[in-house]
């Protein structure tokens, strides 16, 4: 147990003192804020730019249907040709010219109407005119159908459809949605950190082959304890990075969002009109409020214990098959034919997450996935937002899953300590699945 | 209990191959041991056995009388052949925390250091990178290692390689000073000239069984085949007249006659004990300037054995 300790602080120091460790450690907090700070930055900008459009209108069905907004203005030209009105739109550096020629009925017109802008427009812009012309067209379909505008308004309804659990609990649209992407999050982040850090085990593992230093240590350790207290020491020099990566991250922002007046709420607003999110919630303010409230809503406690379950076991079992590759490879370049297949299923679990779980968190496929103890850290992650019992994850899923997960645990950390036992001490040569298959059996 | 270890019929196999097969040996306490044999033979594994990094899929081994267990790891000090370093550890952390792996405590560990470091006069390295030093300079910090925690039994892997001649020598006398201050010491080398020096016992292992092992001096013994050398300083005859009459009763193998000096070199192979009589012939002839048995060299007994046993791979 004591040399446990001490392999553990070595390895943790031998970490932590690396210097590309540090200089990571850092720096990464300064770039990630600066790319947000960055983002923020030019999205303000992008408002801020007002687009010109100039309308030509001969026609006598559109007077002042055209309103300036925040981001767009309307100039009309009044009395002059076509190829006039373009040259001076180039020449004032008009986003556009809308053209509307004169015809005898509206469709004629809207059919002939020609939007000419230097560079392709966008969606945005498009969609705002679009909306006029299909307003316009209504409104005429309407008269002639004989139904007045106050009629029309009379029956025009939303509408959204009142949700509830079967607990009786109110729920929100989209709030499904803002669970799997907060579990979605635990999920990356385990993965993120199980390709970071078994990475880091793997290396300093084939370290130690290649500086032949490990016959030295094994001959007072046992290769076990070894291969642990670096799995362990690694892991540990990992959270302490993340810790800093978090607080400093935070405060950076802070700083900088202060230094830079951007209000933090720049960024929320794009993500919140979601498709299917409830559109009775009328302001941007109000809706971000409820689900701050569903967000706080959430089984946090459970979410938290089970992620550090998930995240301990599926990470172990994980940097411990790092290890025996490591231990099985003379150098880091040979590793690439082993890595693929072990990053294969993190692959397939988020993606799996991501188009299957998200859509249908208790479905076959999620339910699957979170059973195959190596997608399951991932998967049952992104599933558990939801709660345990009737409207979340079922309990026996959940005991089976982590039970699964425990049993795999076990073998796999016995396969590759005996691979890692056998590997760390083959020099000089590339082995082949089937020498290390053979491996198994010595 | 005169052996420090004792191995009983160990067998080790990897797959379909026979690593060691049934080897026994006996490591008398306070002697260096001489573990022989060609690249590939089972010496590493045999050792690794020892040192409880592999174990053997049949047969016992007993330290200083007990069965070995983990424990005495802290009883073992190990120099393996295929030796390194943290390279980007400093030299003093470095060693201390390979000291206190082999269960030393921090502050005693750190006081036999400064001891060692200061013998070997490379107290300066202790802040020193071990990327810094020379292959030479760290193979110093890893002898110091190894012995650091006062084992009862020492293991060498060819432990001269890498060392130049200088060094190797300081190395030499620190194995015979720590051989005399009672540690036991199994050396492992398939240079022969080192084993003449250092070794009372050996035991030759050849294609993963042991062949021969015992006493260097007894194997000698057992060895030699009454082949003497011996050089004359003829007076008053012919020397022709020596030589001939010489071969007419001995087995003469080789001769030379120096006629400057009047002196004739021979060898000659006798029967078993009849080494008096021709001394005595010898004797009537002139005087005896060298008269002595061959005694094989370690190198020759090596190579002889493992001839007999089969063509060499």
């Amino acid at each position: 147990m004591n040399k446990l300790k001490l392999i553990i602080k070595r390895e943790y120091l031998a970490k932590v003192r690396n210097k590309s460790f540090v200089v990571m450690t850092f720096l990464s907090p300064i770039l990630m804020v600066g790319m947000v700070v960055l983002i923020a930055y030019l999205t303000k900008v992008n408002n801020d730019e007002k687009k010109v459009i100039a309308v030509l209108n001969e026609s006598n069905f559109f007077s002042n249907e055209f309103l300036s907004t925040e981001t767009t203005s309307y100039i009309n030209f009044k009395n002059t040709s076509l190829e006039a009105a373009k040259d001076s739109a180039i020449s004032l550096e008009y986003h556009g010219l809308l053209y509307i020629p004169h015809k005898s009925n509206l469709k004629k017109v809207s059919q002939n109407t020609v939007f000419y802008t230097k560079e392709s427009s966008s969606l945005e812009t498009l969609s705002v005119l679009e909306g006029v012309f299909q307003d316009r067209l209504r409104e005429e379909n309407l008269r002639e159908l004989g139904v007045s505008p106050k009629e029309y308004a009379s029956i025009n309804s939303t509408f959204a459809i009142n949700t509830e659990t079967f607990g009786g609990e109110k729920s929100i649209k989209g709030v499904n949605e803002i669970k799997a992407i907060i579990g979605g999050a635990f999920g990356y982040l385990i993965m993120m950190f199980i390709i970071i850090y078994g990475g880091f085990v793997m290396r300093s593992v084939i370290e130690e082959k290649t500086s032949r230093i490990i016959e030295v240590i094994i001959s007072s350790v046992k290769p076990f304890q070894l291969m642990l207290g670096k799995i362990i020491g690694t892991s540990l020099a990992g959270i302490t990075q993340f810790v800093i990566w978090v607080v400093s991250g935070l405060i950076l922002m802070l700083v900088a969002f202060a230094i830079f007046g951007i209000d933090p709420n720049i960024l929320v607003e794009g993500q919140n009109v979601m498709p299917g999110v409830d559109t009775s919630i009328s302001t941007e303010g109000e809706m971000f409020e409820v689900y701050l409230k569903e967000v706080f809503k959430l089984p946090w406690l459970t979410l938290i214990f089970f992620f550090i379950v998930y995240f301990l076991l599926g990470y172990l079992i994980y940097s411990s098959i790092y290890a025996a590759i490591g231990a099985a490879v003379d150098n880091e370049t040979d590793t690439q034919q082993f890595i693929f297949p072990v990053i294969l299923p993190l692959m397939l679990a988020i993606y799996v997450g991501f188009f299957s779980v998200f859509s249908n968190p208790h479905g076959p496929i999620a339910v699957g996935f979170s059973l195959f103890p190596l997608t399951s850290p991932i998967v049952m992650l992104m599933r558990l937002p939801s709660g345990i019992g009737e409207e979340g994850v079922a309990l026996w899923q959940l005991i089976l899953s982590i039970l699964i997960l425990i049993l795999t645990f076990i073998a796999i950390v016995w396969f590759a300590a005996k691979i890692y036992r056998i590997g760390i001490l083959m020099y000089g040569k590339k082995p082949s699945y089937k020498e290390i298959f053979k491996w198994l059996k010595y | 209990m005169n052996s420090i270890l004792v191995t009983k019929e160990v067998t080790k196999q990897y797959g379909n191959y026979t690593a060691l097969n049934k080897v026994s040996l006996e490591i008398p306490k306070n002697s260096i041991y001489g573990l022989l044999g060609p690249n590939g033979a089972g010496k590493t594994t045999l050792i690794r056995i020892i040192n409880q990094i592999t174990h053997p899929d049949q047969g016992e081994v007993f330290f200083d009388g007990e069965k070995l267990k983990p424990h005495h790891v802290s009883n073992i000090g190990y120099l393996p052949e295929e030796r390194g370093l943290y390279k980007s550890m400093k030299v003093g952390e470095q060693a201390l925390y390979l000291a206190q792996l082999k269960g030393m405590e921090g502050s005693e560990a750190k006081k036999r250091l400064k001891m060692w470091f200061d013998r070997f006069e490379i107290g300066s390295w202790w802040n020193k990178k071990v990327q810094e030093l020379s292959k030479g300079m760290a193979q110093k910090v890893q002898f110091i290692v190894t012995v650091l925690h006062q084992p009862k039994l020492l293991i060498f892997d060819e432990p001269f390689s890498g060392f130049d001649p200088i060094n190797a020598n300081i190395i030499k006398d620190e194995i015979i000073k720590l051989k005399e201050n009672g540690t036991s010491i199994i050396f492992s080398t398939h240079r022969m000239e080192s084993v003449e020096e250092l070794c009372e016992y050996i035991a030759l292992i050849h294609k993963s069984e042991k062949i021969l092992d015992g006493k260097l001096s007894d194997i000698k013994r057992a060895y030699k085949n009454n082949v003497f050398e011996a050089s004359l300083l003829i007076k008053n005859t012919e020397s022709k007249d020596v030589i001939l009459g010489l071969k007419n009763k001995y087995n003469i193998i080789t001769s030379n006659f120096d006629n400057s000096e009047n002196q004739l070199n021979f060898s000659v192979q006798l029967p078993s004990n009849s080494s008096s009589e021709i001394v005595s012939y010898l004797n009537s002839l002139g005087n005896i300037i060298n008269f002595q048995e061959t005694i094989p060299s370690a190198n020759e007994i090596f190579i002889k054995t493992i001839q007999s046993k089969g063509v060499h791979e």
